[in-house]
């Protein structure tokens, strides 16, 4: 009986429990109330190093505590720079081989050195940090840490002493400098080495050393790098080789915000890193936000820099922009939020599902939960579902300033020509091939219509990029009624004719003409992709072989020219046509020069419009110049133009200031969260379902009731079968 | 039972040196050290000078096996090989690729795991046996029938369904308790309990007709039929008798799984995203972070090798007649 009464009472108690709405909660309830912006992240960034990180998972982070000197502006299009930490966007200064100084509009050819002086603005400081404590002395509090102070740090917050200082010049120069240091392993290091004066150089000094004492720490300001020159204490000088217009768009990335030295320094004490204490693990910044729990296996969470500087919400944008409310918050001080609390989803369904509780405030679409949420109209047109709207869900979609493509190697005999079928013959078969393969209908069917197709390397958003008649690929698009029409499958299998292989087969020996596509597949929906695929190369009558392989593997087969088609997909580091265009150059081929061209394209026309178009600044002779490269490759043909895919994010109504950007990714600090339609709105979802509890016990009672009285029943019985009374 | 023990852990070394040796070579069957430098540095804009550097750095640029190059003890010490696992071996995990300390990182994971390991097993386990043990005392019975049935239907059924199917019901459908994550805090509870539920169900029809099986053979010796002959409640005959006479194949197969609870599970981690042992593993393999795998193959080989030492110590504990002999 006793045991039946303890679960009964424990059945109370959880009843009662269970009564308070919200059990479904995740965080704790003293968050509630507050202007925190909950996110989930799927895959755990790398490195936190500003000198390191490079993927999109980790500038999320990274981009709210780091300020570079520029940044993008969150509302304009096209993607505009704005000064970040610097005073305004510098203006490079061109002189020619003899020092003399050239105007701004000198040809390239004639530029020897640019010059990039940058002010940054005053009173901008550190978040507080235990590298910048200071004690009465004026000497950093940790600047040799023992192993009885070490033994009672875990994690940064444990150090009880913080402090904080201006930022300088210095900071930045000795980032600079950190991209050449041989245990970083910077990825743009060698890039930037062929562009700072002085880089490389200092990349093999910094080599020597470390060989020379392996466990020592380098002080990067004992090294000399010419080409970084301190002005003064909020200036600095950048000296480039020639002329690279692009560099401006690096200067607001991560690669280019400031390391303070005593950071640098505090970290590298013997018994840091083995506590996961370094600059990868806690960044250190002047931005918006601080990393204050870094626990990527669970969460992560920004909290509000208490000494970020002022910057306000913009207060112009786009057209559209005052309409949609982005307006709203013009000249507010940033950020609008107090904390970002990102919690680790590796699945899709528990992030979907938390969306839809109200715990993430937004969340992109997963394929599986498309028609949940978005259904498509009969001409195209993309809408939320009756249940999204019920809950206010916004969507917000934009094309992604990427570029999906499966391209032709040019060092192959047959689809690339030379020392085989002749380069005539295998144009005329890749274009063929660019008409046959019906990018539409991989959208529509694959994409779930997330994409427009491609008709040159260049996404929309990029300069260059022509809407409408005046851009589409005339190779394999005609334009008719207003709207771009695929060709023919007939005017394909005249190409292929037209190229020696009539109905799939060789004109002289009768062969039928096979390709062969390698690919990393294997996950789920692969098989009905590469089947399309098969399917779409079989309306000219050529025979598909896909050779499916590991990622490596693939790697490996591109990086040996081993490969006939091949898939792959590039994403802008910044929004110019440069960005795109190399992938094509020349002096980019994987195979020579194991650069990013894994086509091999190599077009004397192409590359010679590439080094001109590469230096200039966006003007309307670029856009020329871009617009005949577009040209030349529609009808080359290396790739088959793929696809431009589009981003879909869903956002609660009370995630205010949200326009997708694909370029920047500080852009946590324009959030705004209305914290009471939040509350009202979990709340009023999440009432929690208690008759099944009920049931559970019923059911339970249901079979235990009856089985303790067959129990009972068999301890009485006697040999005979009968009971005993 | 000390020589037997000392026997038992000698043996453990070589076997611990070909699971390491398996392991090596099946990874760099698959992944080349220019592969691993590869996906470190990631594949934008990365160098061929870059990749030499970074092999360098962490010796990957040795000879796998033997060192030609080499004089004397190292032809085969000179080699990644060797210098990748003699560590292992005095318990130096080292770094991951990414540069993070591994005994760090398993030491905050353990906790995770095991607060969803541990639990799960231990209900799970009881919960089994006493289900068994209602089988086994309505055995030919339309409950017992129908108890195996079930039984069948729930081991026949995947554990990922079980997972999706009640986080749907319990999390979404019914809003009881949170879909996903973990704290821990005192907060921990709310995230364990679905976890755990799952894990216990989801284990209860291959276990309990399992563990049914063990009972039934039992039930019919000639020890069973005295018992009852004695008098005794047929409570006391299963629990008392039967159970403790049964326990020499349950232990075969429990005991052996204790250790490796640390080691987390992979499917219940990933879906309800628990930062445990079993997430990093699947983490390290995703990641080709050779460092993590064979950290992790190590403590896997080392623990299952405990488990077999403690259930053969179990035998004598559950059954005096079992003896040690050197």
């Amino acid at each position: 009986m006793s045991l039946l009464r303890l679960i009964v009472l424990l059945a109370g108690a959880a009843l009662l429990a269970a009564c308070d709405s919200e059990q479904n909660d995740p965080y704790p309830a003293a968050e509630r109330g507050q202007a925190i912006l909950y996110s989930a992240f799927t895959e755990r960034p790398k490195h936190l190093d500003p000198a390191q990180s490079y993927t999109e998972d980790e500038n999320t982070f990274i981009a709210q505590i780091y300020e570079p000197p520029l940044q993008y502006h969150y509302l304009k299009r096209p993607y505009t720079l704005i000064p970040g930490a610097a005073e305004q966007v510098p203006t490079p200064v061109y002189y020619d081989a003899a020092g003399k100084r050239l105007p701004a509009d000198a040809p390239a050819a004639s530029i020897a050195r640019s010059v990039y002086e940058i002010r940054l603005r005053p009173g901008i400081r550190y978040q507080p940090h235990p590298a910048f404590a200071v004690g009465d002395d004026g000497r950093p509090v940790y600047e040799t840490i023992d192993a009885a102070m070490l033994a009672k740090v875990e994690r940064i917050a444990d150090f009880p002493r913080t402090g904080t200082r201006e930022l300088t010049a210095d900071d930045y120069i000795y980032q600079i400098k950190r991209l050449a240091h041989p245990h970083l392993h910077s990825p743009i290091f060698g890039m930037m080495a062929a562009h700072i004066v002085g880089l490389r150089e200092l990349g093999d000094a910094l080599q020597q050393a470390a060989k020379a004492n392996p466990d020592a720490w380098l002080d990067l300001d004992r090294f000399p790098l010419p080409g970084v020159e301190r002005i003064d204490r909020s200036t600095y000088r950048v000296t480039l080789k020639g002329k690279y217009p692009q560099f401006l768009y690096w200067l607001a990335m991560p690669f280019f915000a400031p390391v303070p030295r005593e950071v640098d320094r505090f970290y590298s004490q013997p018994g840091m890193a083995a506590k996961n204490l370094s600059l990868d693990w806690y960044p250190v910044g002047t931005g918006p936000f601080m990393l204050t729990e870094n626990n990527p296996n669970r969460r992560m969470v920004l909290d509000r820099n208490p000494n970020f500087h002022g910057e306000t919400y913009p207060c112009e944008g786009e057209a559209g922009d005052r309409e949609a409310g982005l307006l709203a918050d013009c000249g507010k001080p940033l950020p609008l939020i107090d904390r970002a609390v990102f919690s680790r989803e590796k699945e899709s369904i528990p992030y979907w599902n938390k969306f839809l509780q109200g715990y993430y405030d937004a969340s992109g679409i997963a394929s599986d939960s498309f028609d949940q949420a978005v259904r498509l109209a009969v001409g195209g047109d993309v809408a939320l579902t009756d249940e999204m709207q019920a809950k206010g869900i916004r969507l917000l979609t934009s094309v992604r300033t990427s570029t999906f493509y499966m391209g032709f190697n040019l060092l192959d005999p047959v689809v690339g020509g030379k020392d085989g079928v002749g380069e005539a013959r295998a144009r005329k078969l890749r274009q063929a091939v660019s008409i046959a393969v019906d990018q539409e209908e991989f959208i529509s069917i694959f994409m779930n219509g997330r994409g427009i197709p491609a008709m040159s390397p260049l996404p929309p958003g990029i300069f260059g990029f022509v809407e409408g008649e005046g851009g589409i690929n005339p190779v394999v698009y005609d334009w008719i009624d207003g709207r771009a029409r695929r060709k023919s499958v007939e005017a394909a299998r005249t190409l292929l004719a037209e190229a020696g292989w009539p109905n799939g087969r060789d004109a002289k020996t009768g062969e039928p003409l096979v390709l062969n596509l390698d690919t990393t597949g294997g996950g789920m929906g692969d098989k009905s992709r590469l089947d399309w695929l098969t399917r779409q190369f079989a309306k000219i009558d050529i025979q598909l072989v896909v050779r499916s392989t590991d990622f490596n593997r693939f790697q490996e087969k591109l990086r040996k020219g081993a490969v006939q088609l091949y898939y792959l997909g590039w994403n802008a580091d910044y929004p110019d046509p440069e960005n795109f265009f190399f992938l094509l150059a020349g002096a980019e081929s994987k195979v020579a020069q194991g650069g990013e061209n894994a086509s091999n394209y190599a077009s004397p026309a192409f590359d010679r419009l590439f080094a001109e178009m590469k230096d200039m600044d966006n003007t309307p002779q670029r856009l020329d110049i871009v617009r005949r490269m577009n040209r030349l490759l529609q009808e080359d043909a290396p790739w088959v133009f793929g696809f431009h895919p589009k981003s879909y994010t869903l956002g609660h109504a009370w995630l205010l200031n949200r326009k997708p950007n694909d370029v920047a990714n500080n852009i946590l600090k324009y959030q705004r969260i209305d914290v009471a339609a939040r509350a009202a709105a979990r709340h009023a979802w999440n009432a929690p379902v208690l008759w099944p509890l009920a049931a559970l016990l019923a059911v339970g009672l249901a079979i235990l009731v009856p089985a303790v009285v067959a129990y009972r029943r068999r301890e009485r019985r006697n040999a005979r079968g009968n009971d005993g009374r | 039972m000390f020589a037997y023990l000392v026997r038992r852990l000698l043996y453990a070394i070589p076997i611990l040196i070909g699971v390491n040796l398996i392991t090596f070579a099946l990874f760099f069957i698959v992944n080349t050290p220019d592969d691993m430098a590869r996906m470190q540095l990631g594949v934008k804009r990365v160098t061929a000078e870059a990749i030499e550097k970074w092999k360098a750095e962490r010796g990957y640029d040795k000879p796998l096996f033997v060192n030609a190059q080499a004089s004397g003890v190292g032809v085969v010490t000179e080699t990644i090989f060797f210098t990748k696992s003699a560590r292992l071996f005095v318990g130096d995990f080292g770094r991951a690729e990414d540069g993070r300390d591994i005994a760090r990182e398993i030491r905050t994971r353990m906790g995770p795991s095991l607060a969803i390991a541990l639990p799960t097993f231990v209900l799970g386990l009881f919960v089994t046996v006493c289900l068994a043990l209602m089988l086994a005392f309505f055995r030919a019975t339309p409950l017992d029938f129908w108890g195996v049935v079930l039984c069948v239907a729930m081991m026949s059924i995947s554990g990922l369904f079980y997972i999706i199917g009640g986080q749907y019901l319990i999390s979404k459908l019914w809003r009881l308790v949170p879909i996903s994550g973990f704290s821990a805090g005192l907060d921990a509870w709310k995230f364990l309990i679905l976890p755990v539920l799952i894990g216990v169900v989801s284990g209860i029809g291959s276990s309990t007709r399992w563990y049914r099986t063990i009972f039934l053979e039992e039930i019919g010796k000639d020890y069973v039929r005295t018992a009852r002959a004695k008098g005794l409640s047929e409570l006391a005959v299963l629990f008392r008798h039967v159970l403790r006479n049964a326990l020499i194949p349950i232990l075969t197969g429990v005991v052996v799984v204790i250790p490796l609870l640390f080691m987390g599970s992979l499917l219940t981690e990933s879906f309800f995203g628990i930062p445990g042992l079993g997430s990093y593993t699947i983490d390290a393999i995703q990641a080709q972070d050779f460092a993590v795998v064979r950290a992790m193959v190590f403590i896997g080989s080392v623990l299952y090798i405990v488990g077999l030492i403690l259930t053969d110590l179990s035998y004598s504990w559950v059954d005096p007649r079992i003896r040690f002999e050197s």
